[in-house]
């Protein structure tokens, strides 16, 4: 066991040590960044405009750009947090409220040396968590039939429901909404073409990448430009980016803490980096000794959540590789990725491919060494580049969408779809209604459908059997107590408090 | 007077009844089966029968809880985001891809910031000339370059 581990290990560095994959691997990193200290497009738009291109690359190159290209941006969005007070990035909101105040302190340099070790640290250790946890869960998970993971998939959905922000009842809606939107198409069992009204482009269902575009791309877009362009950019000196023996006592805690906070939390479906950050903040604010400091420039309050956020991006590859089961709407993403180059993400990953395993594995820690080294000094191209105002930057993006969905079928209607999703996401988006577990849901949809279906073909019709079999059963009282949790109103009032934060 | 003091929690209802009613409208057209055989239409409409119940659990919460009103939309973004898209997707088979995209451009400009006629120019030639070279010429995309009738 031991031993295989390390020649696993082996394999995959020999695989992410090819040029062409270490090239895709930079790419993939410098455009994580890029789009990190941008604010207004994310990691779910870039991946969604960058998967159409991802058909003519090798499976592992184009898995290995796109990780890339989703923890590159939890580095890139810390920067633009502690220099320019802008979150490039959801997932580091949080990082600006100490960030900033300690680059307004003259402590920029100590801030922005903090996130990328921080961010590093947790890289290498969720990634051999990664590493260590994939293969021995995938083996139980090819123990699972249809009713097994028929109840995971509840218990996924009802899971990120829970996590989800803002109003229960209107994630749950969310999700519904997406199961249905992920029944359009030929039904596999019947062969009956649903939802379709005679269109015959939506025999193959609603593209993945033309609903996440519109949902996330589009209506980004549009909601941007409806807000004022007040982006002002203050270049400051960065100062010794060296931390003193002080700072870094303080720190390495607080790092730990988030490492361990943020693994835990990427797994989970509907976690992920945004969730982890503020809840490693306020995790921090707690138990620290400096806890009085938090908000006036406390260094424990940058290290923590960027250990968790970057933490979380690389965990939550762990339900992708062995379940097949996305956790959050990047993993939904490069699960079509795989499905692009013909690989069914699930557990039979690690063990029929364990070159792209393992090579995408090992390229994780190789980009995290990438960003580290890459990261700080050319922190004055990323600042400069946020000088880029938003009108140059739209019409590019613009470009990016239309001819990446064009190319999908290479038929104006895909990016009819995608525009009447951008103004679908738009209402959602007045309305407080999160897209994310909408996308989840879709993804979930046909595969949720084709388990039920079997197991109950094998139960002959007794939907008992989703609480005989002792895992499936687990899975449905887990999934129970967490929505009676939610609905305890003690603790649906603590929750409503933890997701106002981040307003 | 009957007034609505939760608006965002209204629409989010309305929304989720007609999708749930939609899409269980549609369903019925297809064989349910049985639980032990189902049809194409069974897993549909379950879903959109929930769908519809928590449309309306979401409305009637709307009524007796309190919430902001909903921002009002600009509709000038979203006209001109909208019809740029949809100009290029169907004037690229025709024009080709330097127009299209020209034009895409162009429409976009309307949809609100300022803009100063040079910028537009430079930023069109930009972009189409880094589309031309990275996705026909790099990716091999199969797209027209020139009008149809040119050719």
């Amino acid at each position: 066991m031991e031993l295989a581990f390390f020649q696993n290990l082996t394999l995959g560095f020999n695989v992410a040590f090819q040029w062409i994959n270490l090239l895709y691997c930079l790419i993939g990193v410098l455009l994580g960044t890029l789009i990190g200290v941008l604010p207004g497009i994310g990691p779910v738009a870039t991946i969604a405009m960058l998967l159409p291109i991802t058909f003519n690359l090798s499976p592992l190159c184009a898995l290995i750009m796109l990780a890339g290209i989703y923890y590159g941006a939890q580095y890139g969005g810390s920067t633009t947090s502690i220099l320019v007070n802008i979150p490039g990035e959801a997932a580091s909101v949080v990082t600006c409220l100490d960030g900033y105040q300690m680059a307004r302190k003259g402590k920029a340099g100590p801030a922005l040396a903090t996130a990328a070790i921080g961010s590093f640290f947790a890289g290498c250790v969720s990634t051999i968590i990664v590493a260590m946890f994939a293969p021995p869960l995938a083996n139980i998970a090819l123990k699972f039939g249809p009713a097994e993971y028929f109840s995971l998939m509840f218990f996924g959905l009802v899971a990120a429901i829970v996590l989800a922000h803002g109003s229960l009842l209107k994630a749950i809606a969310m999700v519904l909404l997406g199961l249905l939107f992920g029944l359009v198409g030929t039904d596999v069992s019947s062969g009956e073409i649903r939802f379709t009204f005679g269109i015959y482009e939506l025999a193959d269902g609603i593209g993945f990448v033309t609903l996440a575009m519109g949902l996330f791309g589009v209506s980004e877009i549009i909601a941007n430009l409806q807000a004022k362009e007040g982006r002002e950019v203050f270049t400051r000196k960065v100062g010794r980016l060296m931390l003193s023996k002080n700072e870094f006592h303080r720190v390495w805690k607080a790092i730990l803490r988030g490492t361990a906070f943020g693994s835990i939390l990427g797994i989970l479906p509907g976690g992920g980096p945004v969730l982890a950050s503020f809840g490693a903040y306020a995790l921090e604010k707690k138990v620290s000794p400096y806890s009085s400091e938090f908000g006036q420039g406390a260094i424990e309050g940058v290290a923590a959540p960027e250990a968790a956020n970057n933490a979380a991006a690389q965990s939550s590859f762990i339900p992708l590789l062995t379940l097949g089961i996305p956790s959050n709407a990047v993993m939904a993403l490069m699960i079509g990725a795989m499905m692009i180059q013909g690989i069914i993400p699930g557990p039979k990953v690690v063990s029929d491919k364990p070159e792209l395993f393992w090579g995408l594995i090992a390229s994780m820690w190789i980009g995290n060494a990438m960003l580290v080294i890459l990261n700080l000094p050319l922190i004055g191209i990323w600042i400069r580049l946020l000088t880029v105002p938003y009108r140059f930057l739209y019409p590019s993006i613009l470009v990016f969408m239309a001819i990446g969905v064009y190319s999908l079928s290479n038929s104006p209607f895909d990016v009819l779809l995608m525009t009447l999703f951008g103004i679908l996401g738009h209402i959602f988006a007045k309305l407080e209604c999160e897209p994310a577990p909408l996308i989840l849901g879709f993804i979930l949809g046909p595969m949720m459908e084709e388990n039920l279906r079997r197991a109950l073909l094998l139960s002959r019709g007794d939907p008992f059997v989703l609480i005989t079999k002792p895992i499936s059963a687990s899975f449905l009282i887990a999934a129970l107590a967490l929505l009676i949790i939610v609905f305890a109103p003690a603790i649906r009032q603590k929750r409503e408090e933890v997701f106002v934060e981040d307003q | 007077m009957f007034r609505i003091h939760n608006p965002k929690e209204f629409g989010s209802g309305l929304i989720f009844i007609f999708f749930g009613i939609f899409f269980a409208l549609i369903s019925l057209n297809y064989r349910l089966g049985t639980a032990a055989r189902m049809g194409p239409g069974y897993f549909p409409l379950m879903l959109s029968i929930f769908l519809s119940l928590m449309g309306g659990i979401i409305l009637l919460r709307s009524l007796i809880t309190k919430g902001e009103g909903i921002m009002r939309i600009k509709f000038q973004p979203l006209i001109f985001i909208t019809l740029s898209l949809l100009l290029f997707a169907y004037l690229l088979p025709l024009l080709g891809l330097v127009l299209a995209l020209g034009i895409m451009i162009i429409t976009s400009v309307f949809a609100g910031l300022k803009f100063h006629f040079k910028e537009v120019l430079f930023l069109c030639v930009l972009l189409i000339i880094f589309a031309v070279f990275v996705f026909v010429k790099g990716l091999g995309l199969p797209f027209l370059l020139w009008p149809k009738f040119l050719n």
